[in-house]
């Protein structure tokens, strides 16, 4: 007989933590230390040499923050995972263990605008190249592929457009070039779409969205599936090869199917040095144990909201993939059956200038660049998030000039029809 | 037996029971995964006994190297063996000689061979495949939870004092926790591959 499986909303209050073997605390204590003790030289030695599992530096790990990693990882389904201070941090240290200078990565040029800048300009200065490639189209994966490629990255839910992506397709792609899948999931959050069911063999948050939910901390996650085998062929050579910082210890090999995660931790968190800080962490697991009442109330609200929207004469359009009428409606319907999340966009018919006029005369919703809190957001993300891509880009990623993108709260729906109907009116 | 999956109680109660194990195929080498599994059992209070024909006159934390299980000359509780899958039937075959036998038969991460499993099983001993001690202690006494890694188990009870620093008990009062399914699928698809 095995151990019965626990259901999502159980782990999302009780994976990773326990009460304090010390004093009996329930709520998983905040460790506001920078520094562990250790019980003398020789565990000292071994916890440096990676022998032992234990506590050195907050840098490396923190108590606090490996409550929110273990919980992270058991609601993606992945073997381990590492907190960070940003989901910008979670996608430069997973590429430091994978690429060198003159990689390449693909990527879905449907993107959040800070990666799709992050990966063209500041990657680019690593030598690490990008090459984009169209969700819409799973050829143009194919045909990115050379020898030089190294990961996929896309996201289950495209921010701002709200488009869902067909995660298996891109994993057969990424499967047949030999190269790991990287989800970013922070719109879906696992409890709309688990990537790893579906062929991801890393997924990255930005903890800051709906996982935190309150728009009060940023942080950011690793999880690693524990599916890729990092030393079938060279390519990999951060986890198959001797590590001369650690003595000639072969990553995967010592660490097995959570070996990724613990390169990140012990290559890329210790050198690169985004920690999360562990208030932060409590902070976040505080808003997970709340993630699928939040994230169902979200979803519900976004579908109302969207479907006011599509039925008003001064909406041009509603991208909503969970509207039975949208492109992605589909792939919604496959990947993600409990709602389309809760960010999408629309336009105006009165273009740009109503758009502006919109967010302006809006009482609840507001005018910020951040998505996923409790309260309902609104942005122009040409003049703001997306602002330094061209025209072009803009349009492919799904952030035209008369686009405005919603992130919808968990307020009454009722209040935001009426704030919306109110805004459009004046 | 099912050995794609073993309930955690199994596995608890097994590392609860044994005091000594032969660890077969330990290296002397201090990066290499059978030195790090060796020193963690051994700082737990396991009696741990290196075997390793080419080490023999050597010893590993000062546990002298003895070329074969015969060699041990006294019981053991169990045979941990740190080979590939295609070296185990030998050592199975060379610890059902033992007398008395040794009472869990343990083939670490990576390894597996059903038939000596059986064969093992047969004469009732228990048997753990494709699994590494190290890990599993950790993962049930939430050690290995420090190090962000999903330890499947999940507990509302205040776990045992730690004895010494930073050592967790095995006495943990736990339920299941988080799967890792896919990781599993893929492990065995690599077998058998191979």
């Amino acid at each position: 007989m095995t151990d019965r499986l626990p259901g999502f909303s159980t782990l999302a209050v009780h994976a990773g933590a326990q009460p304090d073997p010390t004093t009996g605390a329930r709520a998983t204590p905040i460790y506001q230390t920078t520094s562990f003790v250790f019980n003398d030289a020789d565990h000292a030695a071994s916890l440096f040499g990676l022998q032992s599992f234990g506590n050195i530096y907050t840098r490396i790990g923190n108590p606090t923050n490996a409550v929110l990693e273990e919980r992270v990882a058991a609601l993606e389904g992945g073997t381990a995972a590492l907190a960070v201070a940003s989901g910008h941090a979670a996608q430069v240290v997973v590429l430091q263990q994978l690429m060198k200078p003159g990689d390449e990565i693909i990527a879905a040029r449907k993107l959040y605008g800070g990666s799709i800048n992050q990966f063209t300009h500041a990657f680019k200065s690593f030598g690490w190249n990008v090459a984009w490639a169209d969700p819409d189209e799973i050829e143009s994966f194919e045909r990115a592929v050379t020898p030089h490629t190294k990961a996929i990255f896309i996201e289950s839910i495209a921010n701002p457009s709200g488009s869902v992506t067909d995660i298996e397709a891109i994993a057969a792609v990424a499967r047949k070039a030999g190269v790991p899948l990287i989800v970013d999931n922070t719109l879906a959050t696992p409890y709309l779409i688990k990537p790893i069911d579906h062929g991801a063999d890393i997924v990255v948050h930005s903890l800051t969205k709906f996982l935190g939910g309150h728009g009060n901390s940023l942080g950011g996650v690793i999880v690693d599936a524990g599916t890729f085998d990092w030393s079938k062929d060279n390519k990999y050579p951060m986890l198959s090869e001797p590590r001369p910082e650690y003595h000639g210890i072969k990553i995967q090999e010592t660490f097995g199917n959570f070996a990724f995660a613990i390169a990140c931790r012990v290559l890329g968190l210790r050198d690169l040095g985004p920690a999360l800080s562990p208030f932060n962490a409590f902070m976040i697991l505080t808003g997970i144990e709340t993630l699928p009442l939040r994230m169902q109330k979200h979803c519900d609200n976004a579908k109302a909201v969207a479907e006011f929207l599509a039925g008003h004469p001064a909406v041009a359009s509603v991208n909503y993939a969970g509207l039975p009428s949208d492109k992605y409606n589909n792939l919604a319907r496959k990947y993600a059956p409990k709602g389309a999340g809760a960010v999408f966009t629309f336009s105006l018919k009165g273009g740009y200038d109503a758009g502006v006029n919109l967010v302006s005369n809006l009482r609840l919703f507001s005018h910020l660049a951040n998505v996923g809190d409790t309260r309902s957001l609104v942005i122009h993300p040409a003049s703001t998030t997306h602002s330094q891509l061209d025209d072009a880009a803009k349009i492919k990623s799904g952030a035209a000039p008369d686009v405005v993108r919603l992130s919808i709260g968990i307020e009454d729906k009722d209040d935001l029809i009426a704030d919306l109907d109110q805004a459009l009116r004046a | 037996m099912n050995h794609d999956t073993y309930p955690d109680n199994y596995i608890r109660s097994i590392l609860n029971s044994v005091k000594s194990i032969a660890m077969v195929g330990a290296s002397p080498i201090n990066v290499r995964p059978s030195y790090f599994a060796f020193k963690y059992l051994a700082e737990r209070g396991y009696d741990m006994i290196p075997v390793n024909p080419g080490h023999v006159g050597k010893g590993l934390l000062g546990k002298p190297f003895v070329a074969s299980l015969a060699d041990i000359g006294r019981p053991i509780d169990m045979v941990d063996i740190f080979r590939n899958s295609s070296h185990i039937m030998p050592v199975v075959e060379e610890a059902l000689r033992l007398s008395p036998l040794p009472k869990v038969i343990w083939m670490q991460l990576g390894a597996r061979d059903d038939a000596a499993a059986a064969k093992a099983e047969a004469v009732g001993i228990k048997v753990v495949m494709n699994r590494c001690p190290k890990i599993e202690y950790g993962r049930l006494s939430s050690e290995i939870s420090w190090m962000g890694v999903n330890s499947r188990t999940l507990s509302s009870k205040r776990a045992p004092m730690p004895t010494q620093g930073m050592r967790l008990s095995l006495n943990r009062m736990s339920v299941g926790g988080g799967e890792t399914a896919a990781s599993d699928r893929a492990a065995k698809n690599k077998t058998e591959l191979s």
